[in-house]
């Protein structure tokens, strides 16, 4: 079992947990992922890592229920534990494997949307700590949606911007990273983007526009995790990647999202007769067309 | 007594039914129909079937066992040399192995040695008998990669030797290709392979789920910082293969792998498991191996119309015959010699909507001395199928020998390996299974597990000599 020493909520539907777990603690490096599973009748849920400390031997993950595991990990507090909690999976991001002296001439600009918010925190965690600042944009639906703002603050320069403005700027990341670039003379010749798969597609548009090569954190459907199943198979370049063992990082500007979004899409029934079965219990006994359930 | 030439039927589930439930097809012999086909052993001083054997059980002693109704000695007698028979007796191709060499088959049909080791485990465990554990260690630590049927058996064999083994996992269930691969319906999980795991632990073999080699821990690291004096790499061959064909990448295109864990593994056929699994109405499995069989037999399970597409003739099929039979018995739809050239995707939704085909016919035999399909033109014709499932093969998964300093591997990314004793290139590190054949049987690793136990139990006694 893996002991959850602490959660709490990041916002509305986000959830933070630190758990227990020495062997992944021991050798994870920033950009990698975890696959956690509550209980037996559990789905294999992969998480980028959000932050690890080798001391203690622990992993903190960063989620958004969405399907039916989720919703049941969500309901787990301080002292649960998860039955299965397996990795680094993955392999680290390329900028850790790159000299230190190349980073600092480099002008980073980190891209966080959503949840996704999250793992760019070790990244840029890393980089401060190895003395490399980089720009961060974080963008979120309103400002409630806004998550680890203080902890950014002490590793980045960090940029908000919200949909509705609600909070500091307003509108999408790429209008942000826009005006970063247009009216705030930045110049940037590195980017990555981490977040929902629209967001990652279009900011990659525009990085392409400005010729910023751009790294994203691809999270598609999996099972193992270890190149087995391959359920995670992604377009990238003219190529069939998997992403638990190619990635789970690639060049964005290579990345065939319309595909990619379209294979996230692939259990959406099912999940969401998961889910129901999930929400309403016993009292679920089908009719509605959807489940099965009156099979 | 029935014809002394033909083996005492085993009774089975009734196809139309079966094909609707995911109950195990076969029920075995019960104790009495086991005496009997017992009686057809005429126990050959040099007994051919001991040599068909990957782990060499004294098969003419056990079935003496069974013979007399003492089912506890024959229970004994495997255990010996098997930590894994009430699996073996379900899914070992006993044709090739053991009653392929029988004397009986001359003239008719073999002994029915497979259904009398599931017989004899069945027994054992209904009657709460395990195999006994050693008396003491002797302090020196192994460690075994995978907890699957090569890992599994050389873990046991080498806690009899008095080893403390520790089995490294990856997937949170052990059993490596016996819980995630094989189905249900033809090696029930919780009533046969979990009971034989624990057997293997009753030995005192420990078992560490959630650990990928490689990525968690490398082996050195395992040598250098936690002790190992030894190790075994028994990691299967995991990758899924694919064909390369236009519209691979499409919604309803699975391998086999992803296929039959979902619902093996993670259980998906099951109302109250989480993970989702497609329902296809037509489904369209390519390839003609067991897994081909598992993935077909396991679609007509959740429903579907299953088609298997294999580019060669019946004879060719590398299924056994009885997957095969059980196969047609259930009503799968076997379209041989014929190819797919491209699958057809639904631009709109993304999903499969068909596949495009062209068929074969046998030419000069190849490398593999079967002859070669080639295909006939002109022959393209349209599948309607909505779901695809590839079971085209695995390649071993390079994780374990990219982390490994100076483990060789060969051309095809296996790990190097003497078939002996299941040395590898690097000193104290055994390998075998999969890992080194390529895809295979679960009786052919259990052999070269068994194998490695013996070679590491002399590198340990050569090392402290």
């Amino acid at each position: 079992m893996y002991k959850i020493l602490f959660a709490d909520k990041l916002a509305a539907n986000i959830y933070r947990m630190v758990v227990e777990a020495p062997r992944v603690a021991a050798h994870c490096q920033p950009g990698q992922f975890i696959i956690a599973k509550t209980d037996e009748e559990g789905e294999r849920i992969p998480l980028t890592i959000c932050d690890y400390d080798r001391e203690k031997g622990t992993i903190t993950i960063v989620f958004q229920p969405v399907g039916a595991s989720t919703t049941e990990m969500a309901k787990l507090t301080t002292g649960d534990a998860f039955e299965d909690f397996v990795g680094p999976l993955g392999n680290p991001s390329d900028l850790i494997d790159e000299p230190i002296e190349e980073l600092k001439k480099k002008h980073i600009v980190f891209i966080a949307g959503g949840v996704g918010t999250a793992p760019v925190y070790p990244q840029v965690k890393w980089l401060h700590e190895h003395g490399v600042e980089a720009d961060v944009i974080i963008g979120a639906k309103n400002k409630d949606l806004v998550i680890l703002e203080d902890e950014f603050k002490q590793v980045c320069n960090l940029y908000i911007t919200t949909d509705d403005g609600s909070y500091q700027r307003k509108g999408m990341v790429t209008v942000c990273l826009q005006d970063l670039i247009e009216k705030e003379g930045k110049k940037y010749d590195h980017c990555v983007a981490i977040g929902p798969m629209i967001m990652m597609k279009f900011v990659c548009k525009m990085t392409k526009e400005y010729n910023i090569p751009t790294i994203v954190s691809m999270n598609p459907v999996m099972v193992d995790g270890t190149g087995m199943c391959g359920a995670c198979r992604l377009i990238v370049g003219d190529e069939v990647k998997f992403a638990c063992v190619d990635g789970p990082e690639f060049d964005g500007h290579k990345v065939d999202f319309d595909q990619a979004m379209q294979r996230s899409r692939m259990y959406k029934s099912e999940e969401s007769r998961a889910l129901l079965k999930e929400q309403e219990g016993d009292t679920h006994h089908g009719g509605c067309g959807n489940c099965g359930g009156d099979k | 007594m029935g014809d002394v030439l033909k083996k005492v039927p085993v009774r089975e589930q009734e196809p139309k039914v079966r094909a609707t439930n995911f109950e195990e097809v076969c029920y075995g012999y019960n104790k009495e129909e086991a005496m009997e086909e017992a009686t057809r052993c005429i126990h050959c001083k040099n007994a051919k079937c001991i040599e068909g054997c990957p782990v060499s059980i004294n098969i003419p002693e056990f079935i003496a066992g069974v013979k007399e109704g003492d089912f506890k000695k024959a229970y004994e007698v495997i255990s010996e040399s098997s930590a894994l028979p009430a699996v073996c007796g379900r899914v070992c191709p006993q044709e090739t192995q053991c009653e392929g060499r029988c004397i009986r088959g001359i003239k008719g049909e073999p002994v029915s040695i497979g259904k009398l080791e599931r017989f004899t485990a069945d027994w054992a465990r209904e009657n709460g008998i395990t195999p006994a554990a050693p008396a003491s260690t002797n302090g020196h630590k192994i460690a075994v990669i995978g907890a699957g049927p090569s890992g599994l058996t050389c873990a046991g064999d080498l806690a009899r030797l008095g080893y403390e083994v520790t089995i490294f996992e990856a997937l949170h269930k052990a059993g490596g290709v016996l819980s995630y691969g094989i189905p249900e319906f033809r090696l029930p999980k919780s009533k046969v392979v979990d009971k034989e795991i624990e057997n293997v632990k009753g030995l005192g073999v420990k078992i560490e789920t959630n650990v990928v080699i490689g990525k968690s821990i490398t082996i050195d690291q395992l040598m250098d910082e936690e002790g190992y004096e030894a190790v075994f790499i028994g990691s299967g061959a995991g990758l899924p293969m694919f064909m390369n064909i236009p519209g691979e990448s499409a919604l309803g295109v699975f391998s086999a792998n992803e296929y039959l864990t979902r619902n093996n593994l993670m259980k998906a056929y099951l109302d109250e498991y989480d993970t989702p699994i497609h329902h296809g109405k037509k489904v369209a499995v390519i390839g003609g191996g067991n897994v081909a069989m598992d993935a077909a037999r396991t679609a007509l399970r959740l429903g579907a119309e299953v088609h298997i597409v294999y580019r060669r003739s019946e004879a060719e099929l590398p299924a056994r015959a009885e997957e095969v039979h059980h196969a047609k018995e259930e009503g799968i739809i076997f379209d041989l010699l014929c190819n797919p050239t491209e699958i057809l995707v639904d631009e709109e939704t993304g999903w499969v909507k068909g596949m495009r085909c062209i068929r074969m016919e046998l030419g000069e035999p190849d490398a593999s001395g079967r002859r070669r399909p080639v295909e006939i033109p002109g022959s393209e014709f349209e599948l309607d199928v909505d779901t695809v499932i590839m079971s085209l093969g695995t390649s071993p998964n390079p994780l374990i020998s990219s982390t490994t300093i100076g483990l060789d591997v060969n051309r095809k990314k296996c790990i190097i390996a003497n078939e002996e004793n299941g040395q590898t290139s690097k000193a104290g590190v055994y390998a075998g299974g999969d890992a080194v054949t390529g895809a295979a049987t679960v009786i052919l690793a259990m052999g070269a597990g068994k194998a490695a136990a013996k070679g590491i139990d002399e590198f340990i006694k050569s090392k402290n000599a």
